[in-house]
């Protein structure tokens, strides 16, 4: 048995190093924050005209095609069963055992997961007993509001500010989350909006992944910089931001190769292609974001938190929105990591990527059938 | 949280450990905790409601049974060993029976199907499965009938000419027709297994749901399998069925199983659509496509250690005679530098060391957020002892200054991390001289050693109790890992001896 203990002494203390850097990171983050803020303010006249030729597409008359569009995937599964809560609920004045399991299935299958629910329904179940909330019908409506509330802290648009360099946004995720279909969004958006955009092919490892922005570039019109395949992405990066410079780009928006986050050296080589993308612009990327599926499921905490600390994330987008999926599990993630949400993807069309809106969100991941907006 | 959350499984056994007996009440908190873990896997709801019933219908009929006869032998079993046999034991049976091969009917052209969500993994799952049936002797095409993402052709041919095997596209067909088309041409282009990479798509979308069944009435594949993302959440079983529903799937395939997730939509497909497990996916590489076992993805949902897989992959790995004299020698004291390479090479070949470690049972909950398994250390330290002499790797103590500063620079590293490496070297030799202090018995191979190693004897490092760990030959209480041998108590103890004066041998030569 001592042969044992060695080997996990052995494998222990071999590799249970604390990584180091971990603490310039942190100070990179709040100088980052810091440009950020600075780069909003600084041309307040370019920023401003921008930022209303971008967002006018998204008023209001937009937000009901929105949030019927989440909620057309959202609610075809869900009907009947909300329907049969109401049921629960009729004419009882505090919640029973039953009640709750019942809210609770709701919130668990929204991927909400178990620690979230669990809090949830503690408030609730506090407020029933304080007489807060003195009809039980009206508890889903609270638990929607509460998640709303708690989302609205991180609903934050990507606000790109256009300087005197390239504005660069830094795309991450793991393998199939939908990197390369955001960027090309976010690039028609702004393309729309006559902003000089380029394209930085970064997955230099999966087959055709650059073929695959190429041809987004074309139907966009915006450049593409592409390296040699299998080419080190770091390489590709840095004379992307020579050109961006050289040629007044004023938004780049780097693609990487997707990587599950528990694999090391592929987050060692994140890591380094951030570094390099501070090389040529000190303050460069201005955004890091991470892109996350909404069908996926609880690992997705342990995405955001693995990503994020091996380089910053300033902001997330949500993906594939148009499913059945609710995407509940973004409510832990940003109780937790406080990371803005930038973005929700709800179709396969170019116009298919919306500014999120927590209560928007909210009320289609637990929606009941009654008026939106009451 | 989440840790404390996914290490459920072992605090339901932990609080099992003191009873006596099973009854209602104790097995309500266990269960309480097991649907936690379950939960968090990402196992739908009501497939993980009803597991639970099932288990706890069986674990209150059993209430008195704490001896049990297995193979033979009998064995003592604590309620928690027990209780957990039960979950494993029905994890597997609900996952199994283990059925991973496809229907390949005799004749011409055989087909395989792929359909899936977007960004589950299909196009790389296709090279993947041409390349598992190229070693079988399959003559496989691959036929490109994602139209729809852009360069979803260029990937396919890509992985195609890397594999060296024909691809099949069209531009101006329909994926309908390109199916068709790829499948009247598979003789002329010498193949004899067709397989169908289609687009992705969402459930709802009726358009292309369609095209799927058309695709099907077109090909009449003889195996349509669903290509799932192993991180999937809740919905896992709204999606399966409405594929199944559309088109019959005769299995689905969980990939991404290489990172974190634990895979509870394997269960979850299983139980609502009833078509078994194929494969699973655990890397980008071609050939990292696995055949499916029940009771390595059962130990996974439930938070416990692939035990079963790592001891095969330990067993492909070791050269056995060659482990055997290494053991002996360093036993004796003579412990060297190239010892220690050759283990780091040996775990090395096992895979990436997240891998490894994560299917040893002593991390029953995930990994500690701290433990940083980077392969990348591995490579340090190998390149540093490649800057070694041949003497200087015989006899490290001969290592000075000088000689660590020229360590260091031959092999890019700092001094500090050359210090660091030869103390914890020298550390596990004294350890070892230690151990090998007494008598050598022949069970004392390093094989065998590792062996029991993962079949029992680490067991109350993760129970914390050493009265209430596992009977050694049965760690969990289940059946097939039980591979080590006998081990009497009477030598058990004696080893406890053995280790307290390695102990103490390793404190007295630290001070």
């Amino acid at each position: 048995m001592s042969d044992e203990k060695k080997r996990t002494g052995f494998l222990g203390r071999l590799f249970k190093r604390n990584r180091q850097g971990d603490k310039t990171q942190e100070k990179d983050v709040l100088n980052e924050e810091e440009y950020l803020q600075e780069d909003e303010t600084k041309p307040p006249e370019e920023t401003e005209s921008d930022q209303k030729i971008v967002e006018s597409k998204l008023e209001d008359q937009d937000e009901a095609k929105n949030l019927l569009r989440l909620k057309t995937g959202l609610t075809k599964t869900r009907k009947g069963f909300l329907k049969s809560l109401d049921g629960i609920f009729a004419g009882k004045k505090e919640l029973d055992e039953q009640a709750l399991s019942r809210l609770e299935e709701v919130l668990l299958r929204a991927d909400i997961g178990v620690q979230t629910s669990y809090e949830l329904l503690e408030q609730v179940t506090e407020r029933v007993k304080r007489r807060e909330i003195d009809d039980p019908a009206k508890v889903i409506k609270h638990i929607r509001d509460m998640v709303r509330q708690s989302l609205e802290h991180v609903e934050s648009p990507l606000r790109v500010g256009y300087g005197t360099e390239p504005f660069v946004v830094m795309v991450i995720g793991v393998n199939g989350s939908g990197k390369t279909t955001t960027i090309a969004k976010i690039a028609a958006r702004h393309k729309a909006a006559n902003r000089k955009v380029m394209l930085v092919a970064g997955d230099t490892f999966r087959a055709a992944a650059v073929e695959q922005l190429q041809i987004w570039g074309d139907r966009i019109g915006c450049d593409v910089v592409k390296g040699k395949p299998q080419a080190d992405p770091s390489s590709i990066v840095f004379e992307a931001m020579d050109r961006a410079i050289k040629d007044d780009f004023e938004l780049v928006l780097v693609d990487t190769a997707g990587r599950l986050h528990t694999r090391i050296p592929l987050m060692e080589e994140l890591k380094k292609v951030r570094r390099t993308l501070g090389k040529r612009i000190p303050s460069a990327p201005h955004e890091t974001l991470l892109v996350i599926d909404s069908s996926m499921g609880q690992n997705a905490i342990l995405q955001a938190r693995t990503f994020n600390e091996a380089i910053p994330v300033t902001g997330i987008a949500m993906t594939k929105l148009d499913g059945t999926s609710k995407g509940g599990v973004i409510v832990g993630i940003s109780k937790e990591l406080k990371i803005p949400i930038r973005f929700v993807g709800i179709g396969e069309k170019m116009d298919d990527l919306r500014d999120f809106n927590a209560r928007q969100f909210a009320e289609a991941m637990l929606s009941v059938d009654e008026p939106v907006g009451d | 949280m989440l840790e404390i959350l996914s290490r459920g499984f072992r605090d339901a056994r932990q609080y099992l450990q003191g009873m006596r007996t099973l009854n209602e009440e104790n097995l309500g908190e266990a269960l309480k905790i097991v649907r936690m873990s379950l939960l968090e896997a990402d196992v739908e709801f009501q497939v993980t409601r009803s597991f639970l019933d099932r288990v706890k219908e069986q674990a209150i009929g059993e209430i008195v049974q704490v001896k049990v006869k297995h193979k033979d032998k009998k064995l003592k079993v604590t309620p928690g060993d027990h209780f957990i046999r039960l979950c494993h034991d029905e994890l597997v049976r609900l996952m199994g029976p283990a059925d991973v091969s496809l229907n390949f009917p005799a004749k011409a052209v055989n087909s395989i199907m792929l359909v899936g969500l977007q960004g589950s993994g299909k196009t790389t799952t296709a090279a993947k499965i041409a390349r598992f049936f190229m070693k079988s002797g399959k003559r496989p095409l691959l036929v490109a009938a994602d139209v729809y993402r852009p360069a979803a052709v260029d990937q396919l041919k890509k992985l195609g000419q890397d594999l060296g095997l024909p691809v099949f596209a069209d531009s101006s067909a329909s994926p309908p027709e390109i199916c068709r088309l790829g499948q009247n041409q598979a003789l002329e282009l010498g193949a004899n297994l067709v397989i169908f990479d289609t687009a992705g798509r969402l459930t709802v979308d009726e358009a292309l749901m369609d095209e799927l069944y058309q695709i099907q009435q077109f090909t009449s594949p003889d195996n349509v399998l669903l290509v799932c993302d192993a991180m999937i959440g809740q919905e896992s079983v709204n999606v399966a069925n409405a594929f199944n529903k559309r088109i019959n799937l005769s299995g689905f395939i969980l990939t991404k199983l290489d990172g974190d997730a634990r895979g509870g939509a394997a269960i979850s497909i299983k139980e609502a659509t009833g078509v078994p497990i194929k494969f699973l996916g655990m890397g980008e590489g071609l050939d990292r496509l696995e055949e499916f076992r029940p009771e390595g993805l059962a130990s996974r949902i439930l938070g416990l250690g692939d035990v079963v897989g790592l001891v095969k992959d330990f067993e492909e790995v070791i050269d056995e005679k060659q482990a055997e004299q290494d053991a002996m020698r360093m036993l004796r004291g003579n412990f060297t530098l190239n010892d220690f390479l050759s283990q780091i090479r040996t775990i090395k070949k096992m895979g990436p060391l997240q891998d490894v470690v994560e299917k040893m049972p002593f991390f029953p909950g995930g990994l500690p957020p701290q433990a940083n398994f980077d392969d990348y250390e591995l490579v340090k330290i190998e390149s540093m002892i490649n800057s070694m002499t041949p003497s200087e790797r015989m006899i490290p103590d001969a290592i000075n200054e000088s000689r660590i500063e020229r360590i260091a620079k031959g092999s890019g590293r700092k001094g500090n991390e050359v210090r660091d490496l030869l103390s914890k070297f020298k550390d596990m030799r004294d350890l070892m001289s230690a151990m090998g202090g007494g008598k050598l018995r022949g069970r004392w191979k390093r094989l065998k050693g590792i062996k029991r190693m993962f079949s029992g004897g680490l067991g109350n490092l993760m129970g914390g109790d050493p009265s209430a760990s596992p009977t050694p030959d049965n760690p969990f209480g289940l059946p097939e890992v039980n591979k080590a041998p006998q081990v009497s108590k009477k030598s058990l103890e004696k080893q406890r001896k053995k280790n307290k004066e390695a102990r103490k041998a390793r404190k007295k030569s630290r001070r």
